[in-house]
């Protein structure tokens, strides 16, 4: 039982200082949940810490590859808006 | 303007700060650090993921610092630009929800380097609970973003934010925002600091209501209000930005600004706001950024007790020079003009733009000109009315954003209700699209004292009879 954060993660930072087993490093090229650490902060919060602040919709993902945070769930965008449009 | 150079109870001068006086911005550089990557509220018009060089808005940095990066930055930007006057932290997220970072910042500079003004601007979320240690530290200017004071409109700029290990949406997280920055506003100004609220203008859902906003934040001794336009393209890939929301015109923040300003007291209006980047340095409406990238400021090494010395002298010298200065414009303003027509005759104003990089001069050309200086001439007098940047400033990146089409436009809405164009030279190019949209480009009055040039051009209009036959092009003093 441990979520995973995964590649779209902009190491910004606001997770790591939530998390209330120290289970999140700044590491390169974005930042890592020890899997040993985790609890998924059951019995410490209601809502996962890190799962909670992040602000880009499927960082975080659970041990069955579900995004915590599903695309649309944080920006209000729906997924067509999702793929960025080409500078002109 | 003048009573921006009274100190505060706290013994916060805001006349070195060059947001929080017009003056100072022409004198003082200041340097953003971007030490406070995370945030804890969502806006629509912000996007976390984005960093581009060439793009000149708040929220975006190229490199994130830490404490000791970001402070040895600061010493070395203090000795390289001597004129350094403030140092701020905007972003990229929220200082405050960066609380550790941020005062380890503050602590070392607050040792290394005494004389910088220190500031930072939020979201306000987490203001109360910080107000306390921001005195600690003598931070004497905060910039709140308060953007509504109603949580309905709230609830079309935030979609969430993070509070009490939760995160909140809708209705209820504006409210609860609401309610911070407004606690926050009063404790800051309870205690002597200088409040900056700044508020996005968003078309069609908080223009009608940020005039309740500046009536409250006025009521509640906000030191300035800076009404600035949103910022929302596509390929930001903002909320705002994909769904299409308009941005204001320059016509339309400035009524606004306008209208609050008419309302009078204490608060000031701010009108010469660039939307700098969160790692800005330099002057205002300039970026040296690139020559303190981090690889560069890693490998300066300064004596920063040297640099102190440096700074405090140039800052005497300009502060020498600003008095002087202020002497001269009490005795000369307003620059009386004979009054050739009777009494009764309303007496017209004639709105000029002018380019000038020193502020006294023509000197700029139009081509290169950042910002504009807009001048309302009657026979009463010369009155600075505005300070306007081109398109926001929006783009300086000649080699990738070469779209001088777009550029041009963008200069000729911002100044749309000028008559009278006044640089140092205009291209060819650009001269027949300015006749077309109404204002005449003029260089015969290149490098000449900005106030000559004004009256010589007014004087031309009257006696060739042109403020009385061109009346779209003047406004009338009533």
């Amino acid at each position: 039982m441990a979520f995973r954060i995964v590649a779209s993660c902009t190491n910004c930072w606001a997770c790591l200082p939530l998390c209330p087993h120290e289970a999140i490093r700044a590491a390169t090229p974005h930042f890592e949940i020890d899997a040993v650490r985790c609890t998924e902060c059951v019995g410490d919060y209601a809502d996962p810490q890190c799962a909670s602040i992040c602000p880009v919709e499927g960082a975080i993902v659970d041990n069955t590859g579900q995004a915590l945070n599903p695309p649309g769930s944080l920006t209000g965008l729906s997924p067509e808006f999702l793929t960025l449009p080409s500078t002109p | 303007m003048e009573s921006t150079s009274q100190p505060t109870t706290a013994g916060v001068s805001p006349a070195l700060h060059p947001c929080y006086s017009e003056q100072a911005h022409r004198h003082f550089a200041r340097l953003h650090l971007a030490v406070a990557p995370a945030c804890n509220i969502q806006c629509h018009y912000c996007n976390r993921k984005y960093d581009c060089s060439n793009e000149s808005r708040p929220g975006v940095v190229s490199e994130l610092l830490t404490p000791e990066q970001a402070t040895h930055k600061a010493l070395v930007v203090g000795a390289a630009i001597p004129h350094l006057a403030v140092v701020g932290v905007a972003g990229p997220g929220d200082p405050l929800a960066n609380p550790e970072r941020l005062f380890a910042t503050f602590r070392e500079l607050a040792e290394k380097a005494p004389d910088l003004t220190l500031c930072v601007s939020t979201n306000g979320l987490a203001l109360p609970e910080q107000v306390e240690e921001l005195v600690k530290y003598h931070i004497g200017h905060v910039t709140i973003t308060i953007n509504c004071i109603d949580p309905d409109i709230g609830a079309r700029i935030y979609p969430w934010i993070f509070w009490n290990h939760r995160r909140i949406r809708g209705r209820k997280a504006a409210e609860i925002l609401i309610a911070q920055q407004q606690k926050g506003l009063e404790m800051l100004v309870e205690r002597g600091v200088l409040v900056k609220v700044n508020s996005v203008l968003i078309p069609g859902i908080n223009d009608e209501h940020l005039h309740e906003v500046h009536r409250v934040v006025k009521a509640k001794g906000a030191f300035l209000h800076n009404i600035m336009p949103l910022i929302a393209r596509p390929e930001h890939g903002t909320y705002y930005g994909l769904t299409g929301q308009v941005e204001p015109t320059a016509e339309q923040v400035r009524a606004l600004q306008d209208a609050c300003a008419s309302e009078g007291g204490e608060t000031g209006m701010m009108n010469h706001c660039q939307q700098c980047r969160a790692d800005a340095v330099g002057m205002l409406g300039q970026d040296r950024g690139a020559e303190f990238t981090l690889e560069k400021v890693a490998a300066m090494q300064i004596d920063w007790q040297a640099a102190l010395a440096k700074r405090k002298a140039i800052r005497a010298t300009i502060e020498r020079r600003l008095a002087m200065q202020t002497q001269f414009t009490k005795t000369k303003n307003p620059i009386p003009l004979p009054v050739r027509r009777p009494a009764t005759i309303t007496p017209e104003i004639l709105r000029m733009a002018v380019g000038s990089n020193d502020g006294q001069t023509i000197d700029a050309h139009f081509g290169h000109a950042r910002e504009f200086l807009i001048f309302d001439v009657s026979p009463t007098g010369v009155r600075l009315v505005a300070r306007r940047g081109i398109d926001n400033n929006y783009c300086s990146g000649p080699t990738t954003c070469g779209d001088t089409t777009t550029v041009l436009a963008g200069a000729i809405e911002a100044l749309r209700d000028c008559a009278v164009l006044l640089c140092a030279r205009i291209g060819f190019e650009p001269w027949r699209p300015l006749e077309d949209a109404g204002i005449q480009p003029n260089s015969e009055h290149a490098m000449e004292p900005i106030v000559d040039a004004l009256l010589a051009v007014y004087r031309e209009w009257r006696d060739g009879g042109r403020l009385e036959t061109e009346p779209a092009l003047v406004r009338s003093s009533a």
